[in-house]
């Protein structure tokens, strides 16, 4: 059998399959936080929150209304994204002009009562989720999931449309721009406080297209989300607050990075995220992809 | 709407930036087709004037009429389909977008602007710069972005404030060509601008701005044959 660095081929090509899994998940969730700031200038808290919603939202859907995971996919974004749409509105729109300790008590206190609602509501043990794709692709080397390689794949393409949208689209411009200086772009006629709306209502979707990609993955759990974010917001100060291209970077290397430092060092595998996190804040406190201030 | 109605008809205009008062009853009347200034020191409200007359200053007061229509209750992405548009002293071009996006970038709000091809044949050094960030080019490439681009809407009011500060000699009889083809053209112009050379090769009518107040009006002949009123105002 191969060996890389004494570590087995099949065990190593496994780590990294979940390392590109782990990463898929910090770039998706890091996009959503990353369009937000850029148009909203608040730091959405209640992300974490948002993913875990969208787990359970396609449970609720399977589990009420026999709706499977497909459906899922695509029903639990949309409803998410009206539910991001409604918080903006009624609440996160009064906060703008005020100090961003409000958005933070605002958005964090969110997330508490959400997933303290969930706790109530189902316990936090856990519920099961079944794997739409059972079995997998035997590769010689590995055996890889069909589900894990549709999660790295999904992923991938909505890092990419979100990319495409943002970098090369007309109304992308108009974010960017908007991102750069609302007040004139108002006076193009443009209304900016409409696109504020939008933009926090498909950041939130991409939580919840995160959150329900996760549910079959392991259990549908109130606190799933609160586990993942914190590390998504390190990668997230990584790339560099703002930069698309930076979060969708910077989540999937810091995945796999995390899985090769688990192979070859396991016990720094839990912190070297924040190693790197600490390193970049010395260097480059932008982040890697952020423009200076 | 006819002829006669004023593009802009400003009455008693009081504006604020939180606790500090900075227009104290402004009136000035801007007719369609013609080039008018506000002149006066730094700080007089001019550009708060141009502010408030886009919406971008929230805290205002009295009454601003665009084309007939009140306007003083209006958010800016309302008040710019009326047919105003604003180009700022700092410019505002996008640093996240290139030359062609920032160009492209204001909708088009009523038929009869400028085409991309007129734009770029006003200002021919853009296209060879279309694919640089906007932030790379010069001052006066700046200015000149900042003016095409909002040619291209089809807004015949243009709110232009300084815009040939700073900028090279060659520049600035450049922009002052542009302004005479759009005068031609029947667009309405009202200018802020410190130089009063340029301000009279260019301008029908001129207020004088002090203290958030329009303090002296005088047309462009006058004010040819009466130089020195003016440097009283200013204490130039």
């Amino acid at each position: 059998m191969t060996d890389i660095f004494g570590i087995p081929l099949p065990a190593l090509m496994g780590q990294l399959t979940l390392g590109l899994i782990n990463g898929a998940f910090y770039a998706v969730m890091s996009l959503g936080l990353t369009v937000i700031f850029g148009m909203l200038r608040v730091i959405n808290f209640t992300h974490g929150a948002q993913f875990t919603l969208g787990a359970f939202g396609a449970w609720m859907l399977l589990s009420y209304f026999n709706i499977p995971y497909w459906g899922a996919l695509l029903i639990v974004p949309l409803v998410m994204a009206v539910f991001g749409i409604l918080i903006e509105r009624t609440l996160l729109r009064r906060l703008y002009e005020m100090n961003h300790l409000f958005q933070l008590l605002l958005t964090f206190g969110m997330a508490l009562m959400i997933e303290g609602l969930l706790s109530v509501a189902y316990g936090s043990s856990g519920k099961p989720y079944d794997n739409p794709l059972q079995g997998g692709f035997r590769l010689g080397f590995m055996f890889l999931p069909y589900y894990r390689a549709w999660v790295v794949t999904a992923s991938l393409i909505v890092c990419f449309g979100t990319w495409y949208a943002i970098e090369r689209t007309r109304l992308g411009a108009y974010l960017r721009a908007a991102t750069d200086n609302p007040d004139l772009v108002r006076t193009f006629g443009i209304n900016v406080p409409r696109l504020m709306t939008l933009t926090y209502g498909f950041g939130v979707a991409l939580a919840a297209l995160a959150g329900v990609l996760a549910a079959p993955m392991d259990q549908v759990k109130p606190l799933m989300g609160s586990g993942l974010i914190i590390t998504v917001f390190a990668v997230v100060v990584i790339g560099g607050m703002g930069s698309i291209l930076g979060s969708i970077v910077t989540g999937f290397s810091l995945g796999i990075l995390e899985a090769l430092t688990k192979v070859y060092f396991p016990p720094a595998s839990s912190v070297v995220i924040f190693l790197v996190m600490a390193v970049v804040i010395l260097i480059k406190p932008a982040g890697l992809f952020g423009r200076q201030p | 709407m006819t002829d006669a109605t004023p593009a802009i008809e400003i009455r008693d205009l009081h504006g604020k930036y939180g606790p500090s008062h900075v227009l104290h009853g402004m009136n000035l009347t801007v007719p369609q087709g013609k080039v008018v200034t506000m002149l006066g020191r730094n700080g007089a409200g001019k550009t708060t004037t141009m502010r408030a007359i886009m919406g971008l200053l929230r805290e205002r007061s009295g009454s601003i009429k665009v084309l007939g229509t009140e306007t003083i209750g209006l958010n800016p992405e309302k008040i710019a389909p009326l047919g105003v548009a604003y180009c700022p002293e700092e410019r505002g071009i996008f640093p996240s977008l290139n030359v062609r996006e920032n160009l492209m970038l204001p909708p088009v709000l009523k038929p009869g602007g400028f085409s991309t091809e007129e734009v770029v044949q006003l200002f021919p050094r853009l296209a060879e710069r279309f694919n640089s960030p906007g932030t790379k080019l010069s001052g006066g490439e700046q200015q000149m972005l900042a003016i095409a681009r909002i040619l291209r809407t089809g807004c015949r009011i243009l709110l232009l404030d300084e815009p040939t500060e700073g900028l090279a000699p060659v520049i600035v009889k450049h922009i002052g060509d542009v302004l005479l083809e759009l005068k031609r053209r029947g667009y309405t112009v009202l200018l802020v601008e410190q130089s009063l050379d340029f301000a009279m090769s260019v301008a029908d009518h001129h207020y004088v701005v002090e203290h958030g107040l329009v303090i002296d009006s005088l047309s462009n002949d006058d004010l040819m044959a009466f130089p020195d009123r003016l440097q009283a105002h200013l204490g130039l």
